[in-house]
């Protein structure tokens, strides 16, 4: 028993924790739920109602407008291709970062969260800057056949940028905690790298790499600053469905946007609850 | 002992070889994927020369937009960062029915999509909207001005402070506080004297992160902005417009600073989070 439960037992709670505290606890915890039901829960409310308006009728004729198919398959193409490669890269990155010690590491570490500070927009600017048609790397690109800007390629990159830390940023404290006697164990019974690296490493970090790729692959869905300068936007071919609901919502057609968006919401908010699992599952288990 | 396993004596230079190639691929995908792209806008402003820099930051238009998004990231982050901090010390000390849905809103914002945020205030306070006859018979705008333009930006960054706050409140526990409270300490002195200075580094990680977000958000603002020139023009709305009208160069310059405030930003977020994870190890 701790020192503080001894004295708590002996000297009984103090009579001011007893009085002051009911009023100012109904009146904090108020304030927090007043604060999230009015600046989240109402909002998404009305991207609901006004989405759901009447039935499916505004999703059908959202659906019903040329390239809307198109845009939110390719969305959930390229959100997926990206969020997969980025788990890969990510848990690549991450275990080069707490198991090797080389020049520069702090500094890499602190490169890997260049995604979460810049703006997305200033993202798509540069990427434009680096591929498009006046650079020599995007004409270099384009010659080989391989067109960054204006094409699919392009949303691709764009995504890749914006989603690579979140793998990461799950799986280096785990792997951090990790015990690498384990491995070490492992090593020294003759087991080959990738061996060890498979039925060592790799368990103990699958939930956390899930968590990320499924956070990269939410935040992929809704992207839009970074995608809405590369992509070119051409309706059928490389219109995203963000940039898709941006149209809408400006050619006057709210009720339409909102069904399109409650259907990428849906979507993604199921996939962070189940993130939030993976992650409380994780740690419960350390 | 690990060091010694004569065994198999290949072992440490196929280690050594992975190890090389790994590091290999890491430094080319950061380099190919993160630093090329800073690369590319430089030479392209520097190809540009110094007199589009000048003109650019000589506009009226330019100085508004950049005043507007300070503007706008500074009643965010004061807003986000108080009430971000009174729900994360309920989350993390209270027990309540609706606790768990509350910290599913919480994780809420990441879920959506900017472009979604904008269109819930649009149908919120525009036309036909649920509150539009409520803020229009007083005669107040909402869409089209400043205050939609703060609280889309404040939806987007409502889980920032409250993310990296909460844990470190679950990992300190309550004995301190109990401690401050039984020595005869009033709430609001064991929450200034006691809970604010251990939660302080967590705190500022959480508000340099949403201010990064918030200095440079776009597709919500510019669904609720109408991105009127001069007026409801934030500095990467003055972005996005120079790239419609084929303005690239001084679009260019503005994307330039606007990265550089950013970098600024993630010298503050490395500190802070290293500071925090060095004050929970201690």
């Amino acid at each position: 028993m701790s020192t503080q439960a001894v004295a708590d037992r002996a000297l009984g709670p103090p009579r001011a924790r007893r009085r002051g505290l009911p009023l100012g606890r109904w009146g904090l915890r108020g304030l927090a739920m007043v604060y999230l039901g009015c600046a989240i829960v109402l909002p998404l409310a009305a991207v609901l109602a006004k989405g759901f308006e009447g039935g499916l009728v505004h999703l059908k004729a959202a659906l019903a407008s040329p390239g809307a198919i198109d845009a939110i398959k390719l969305t959930l193409i390229t959100a997926a291709t990206a969020a997969i490669v980025n788990a890969v890269f990510g848990t690549l990155i991450a275990y080069a970062l707490v198991r090797y010690r080389f020049p520069g590491r702090q500094l890499l570490s602190a490169i890997v969260d260049v995604p979460f500070a810049i703006p997305t927009l200033v993202t798509g600017v540069m990427l434009v800057a680096l591929y498009g048609p006046a650079s020599p790397v995007g004409g270099f690109l384009k010659d080989h056949g391989f067109q960054v800007a204006f094409a699919p390629l392009g949303i691709l990159i764009a995504l890749l940028f914006v989603t690579l830390p979140f793998v990461i940023r799950t799986v280096q404290p785990v792997l951090t905690e990790l015990d690498i006697a384990e491995e070490e164990a492992a090593y020294s019974l003759g087991a080959g790298g990738w061996t060890t690296f498979r039925k060592v490493v790799l368990p103990a970090l699958r939930p956390a790499i899930a968590a990320g790729t499924l956070l990269a692959f939410a935040r992929a869905i809704g992207e839009f600053g970074a995608v809405v300068i590369i992509a070119g936007n051409i309706t059928g071919k490389t219109l995203t469905a963000p940039v898709f609901i941006f149209q809408l919502a400006s050619q006057f057609r709210p009720e339409d946007a909102a069904a399109v968006a409650s259907i990428l919401f849906i979507l993604s908010f199921v996939i962070v609850l189940i993130t939030d699992r993976l992650i409380n599952r994780r740690g419960t288990k350390v | 002992m690990s060091t010694a396993s004569p065994a198999i004596p290949t072992h440490p230079a196929r280690r050594r070889l992975v190890r090389g190639l790994l590091l290999t691929v890491m430094f080319l995908y950061i380099f190919i994927l993160l630093v090329a792209p800073f690369a590319g806008i430089l030479l392209t402003a520097i190809k540009n020369g110094s007199a589009v820099v000048s003109e650019t930051f000589s506009r009226p238009d330019v100085r508004h937009a950049y005043w507007l998004t300070f503007v706008i990231t500074i009643v965010t982050m004061v807003i986000t960062t108080i009430f971000g901090l009174i729900t994360a010390y309920v989350l993390a000390r209270h027990r309540f029915f609706g606790r768990r849905l509350m910290n599913a809103l919480v994780e809420l914002p990441l879920a959506v999509s900017p472009v979604t945020v904008g269109l819930m205030a649009v149908l919120l306070f525009g036309r036909g909207g649920w509150f539009e006859p409520f803020f229009a018979s007083r005669g107040i705008q909402v869409i089209f001005a400043l205050p939609s333009m703060i609280l889309v930006t404040i939806f987007i960054c409502i889980p920032f402070v409250i993310r990296e706050v909460g844990p470190v409140l679950e990992e300190l526990g309550t004995n301190e506080e109990e401690a401050a409270r039984t020595l005869g300490a009033s709430p609001l002195q064991t929450f200034f004297r006691v809970t604010l200075p251990n939660v302080r580094w967590g705190l500022l990680y959480g508000a340099a992160l949403g201010t990064a977000r918030a200095l440079g958000e776009i597709g919500a603002v510019l669904i609720v902005s109408g991105a009127i020139q001069g007026q409801t023009e934030t500095a990467t709305l003055y972005i996005f417009r120079a790239f419609e009208e084929r303005q690239d160069a001084s679009g260019n310059v503005v994307a330039l600073s606007l990265a550089a405030v950013s970098i600024l930003l993630l010298v503050g977020i490395e500190f802070f989070k290293h500071r925090r994870s060095k004050e929970a190890r201690s």
